[in-house]
């Protein structure tokens, strides 16, 4: 393989071009410097209303990727990841309401990752030995007692109403530094939205990472078949509650950013609703693919103003408008199951993988 | 003595409508290996039906009537155009799919007939009665959730054991091969599951209405105990159905009135995982074999 690369008639570029994808965690650092360039690129140039959009898709991204890496490549259902957010965005806002300073961001974001992964090893512990319809329906019970708790610990928790958060103080280095290049101030919205971006490619280099390590690939054996795989000498258990603890970590991450963009943690936020529509974007998106994640992320978002005012437009009140994008979501998730099991990203590459084989035959 | 009487009959008789819930999950399990999520909002909107039938002069009773009937057909309706479509090579797909129609419910409930709380009527008087100098907090309501329940129960006995449909039901449930061989329409039969279970569903959803609030949210925690009593019953056995239904209606009863209403859905999980842990098949299930 690399010698006809180097035999190749074209010059240095293409040689370190490959170099540099050799190896599936080169491709995926380029995929995330990339990334980064292309962020810095989109934030810079659009208006305060679609920074706050792209934030939102960031942080459903960082969510919907540790999901779609449970469910897909695990083979884990969760109905509760609306759960872990809402523990991540009750320790960011503990934090921000008692501390502020220009390294506050960092701490909320280790400590949200931290406390969710905590109550995902528990969760996992006891998840790791259900399968199927039960580890549904535990992971659903989960999701609907976890706004209880805020209930019930309302002094410290701030009950129905929630916890305000003051927003996180942008740096002054910082601030210097991005006026220093590119002649604007960064403003708090920016500042967020270059927090929940930077996060997601993060995120996803090590997901990505660890999807094609050796972890990754116990974790699609134990999915595919359970006896095999113990059989290969793969503790089940273990495949099973690491699996839940990372992905945990992403909802509990992608929690604290929310709660920082939104300014408020509060029961409301975390229903029931987000997490099914959550799981939603994930399987639209294409179980066990982070560009499924990202996409499903992005539909999330942008789908619902859109048909909100559709709704409006047909003359519907706001209120019922409103309900039209989880209507729109419920049966896209129906039609893709039934119709497309694999989701958007599943199907294109089936698609693209058959055309292939297909060319091959032809010659 | 006066406090635990209430906590101990309210648990019955919210018991007996968990135990109703949990047994139309069981009888859709036991045909189709499905759990079926959306039959909390499939509940909503049958209770909904009711209350606009209640809502335009018609009696209560019209009202419960309409509520079963659009329950049965709604049951039907959704196997014959979507469940029975589904790709079943791998569990995930079903559990997501009937999650899909959770969202889409419970969405069209909330276009179709607003998002905020309606109260419902109760059919009987809804104050407790006194003996001696004790008040004890049996309404004449919770007589006729428990009664109601008990008669649907005895139905469905009559149905299964002592009739020739229930026989075929049973047999398409035990084994779909051979029961086809016999001469069983086996699909028609999963169509009538899937009706019956969604009447009982809709059944334990008028029950709790009634004399309280409606929104299109109401039976979402309802699923969850629901599914908790199948659960603590095996999912297999409709009599491990109802009496873990009981056992969770006294047991959150208890939560709800020494520790705190916040705390009720925590409790459903916890007594979720600790059942789980101890006994996963439930623990009414007879040694149960898993093909491997």
């Amino acid at each position: 393989m690399s010698t006809s690369v180097t035999k190749s008639p074209s010059t240095g570029i293409t040689t370190k071009w490959a170099q540099l994808t050799a190896t599936p965690v080169r491709r995926h650092f380029v995929a995330a410097v990339i990334g980064l360039i292309v962020i810095f690129a989109v934030l810079e140039s659009v208006s305060t209303f679609r920074q706050s959009q792209l934030t939102s898709v960031a942080y459903l991204a960082i969510a919907a990727g540790g999901l779609t890496l449970l469910t897909g490549i695990n083979g884990q259902l969760s109905l509760g990841h609306g759960a872990f957010m809402a523990v991540g965005a009750y320790t960011a806002a503990l934090i921000l309401r008692a501390q502020d300073g220009s390294w506050v961001v960092p701490v909320v974001l280790l400590a949200a990752t931290a406390v969710s992964t905590l109550v995902g090893f528990v969760v996992g512990v006891a998840a790791a030995r259900l399968h199927g319809p039960y580890l549904a329906g535990a992971t659903l019970a989960l999701a609907v007692a976890v706004p209880g708790l805020a209930l019930y610990f309302s002094e410290y928790l701030g009950g129905e109403q929630g916890l305000t958060i003051p927003s996180p103080a942008v740096p002054t280095f910082l601030d210097d530094a991005m006026f220093f290049i590119t002649g604007n101030d960064l403003s708090s919205t920016k500042f967020i939205s270059y927090i929940s971006w930077t996060l997601l490619v993060v995120v996803f280099f090590l997901l990505a990472n660890v999807s094609s390590s050796r972890i990754g690939r116990r974790w699609r054996a134990v999915r595919d078949d359970e006896v095999a795989a113990e059989l290969a000498g793969i503790d089940l258990g273990r495949a099973r509650i690491l699996a839940f603890v990372v992905s945990a970590a992403c909802a509990g991450a992608a929690g604290a950013v929310l709660a920082m963009a939104s300014r408020i943690a509060a029961p409301s936020g975390f229903t029931l609703v987000l997490s099914l529509t959550l799981l939603s974007a994930v399987v639209i998106g294409g179980l066990g693919t982070l560009a499924g994640a990202l996409i499903g992320a992005a539909l999330l978002t942008y789908i619902p103003p859109v048909v909100t005012n559709l709704g409006l437009d047909l003359g519907l009140s706001s209120l019922q408008s409103a309900e039209l994008a989880p209507l729109v979501t419920g049966v896209f998730t129906v039609l893709v199951i039934l119709f497309a099991p694999l989701g958007l990203v599943g199907s294109y590459r089936k698609w693209r993988f058959t055309r292939k084989f297909a060319r091959k035959g032809e010659k | 003595m006066q406090q635990l009487l209430t906590i101990l009959l309210n648990g019955v008789t919210s018991g007996m409508i968990y135990a109703a819930f949990a047994l139309a999950l069981v009888l859709i399990w036991r045909s189709t290996r499905i759990v079926n999520f959306a039959q909390a909002p499939m509940a909503m909107l049958t209770t909904y039906i009711a209350l606009v039938v209640i809502d335009a002069g018609y009696s209560y009773w019209i009202g419960f009537a309409a509520a079963l009937v659009s329950g049965l057909i709604l049951g039907a309706l959704v196997e014959r155009l979507v469940i029975r479509f589904v790709d079943s090579s791998s569990h995930i797909n079903a559990v997501i799919l009937t999650l899909g129609l959770f969202i889409v419910i419970h969405a069209l409930a909330a276009i179709i007939f607003g998002n905020q709380f309606r109260s419902f009527p109760a059919p009987f008087g809804l104050t407790g009665r006194t003996i001696g100098d004790m008040n004890i907090a049996l309404t004449g309501y919770d007589i006729f959730k428990v009664v109601a329940v008990l008669i649907v129960f005895g139905l469905l006995v009559l149905l299964f054991r002592f009739t020739d449909l229930g026989l075929k039901m049973r047999a398409s449930a035990f084994e779909q091969e051979v029961a086809k061989l016999l001469g069983v329409r086996v699909s028609r039969m999963l169509t009538l599951g899937w009706a019956l279970a969604a009447v009982v569903g809709s059944l334990a959803g008028l029950l709790i209405a009634g004399g309280s609030l409606v929104h299109p949210g109401y039976m979402d925690s309802i699923v969850v105990f629901g599914f908790v009593a199948a659960v603590l019953g095996g999912l297999d056995s409709p009599g491990g159905a109802v009496v873990g239904g009981l056992l969770m209606g006294i047991g959150l009863s208890f939560v709800s009135g020494y520790l705190g209403q916040d705390l009720v859905a925590l409790a459903a999980l916890i007594i979720l995982i600790v059942v789980l842990l101890l006994r996963p098949s439930g623990l009414f299930a007879g040694t149960a074999a898993r093909r491997v």
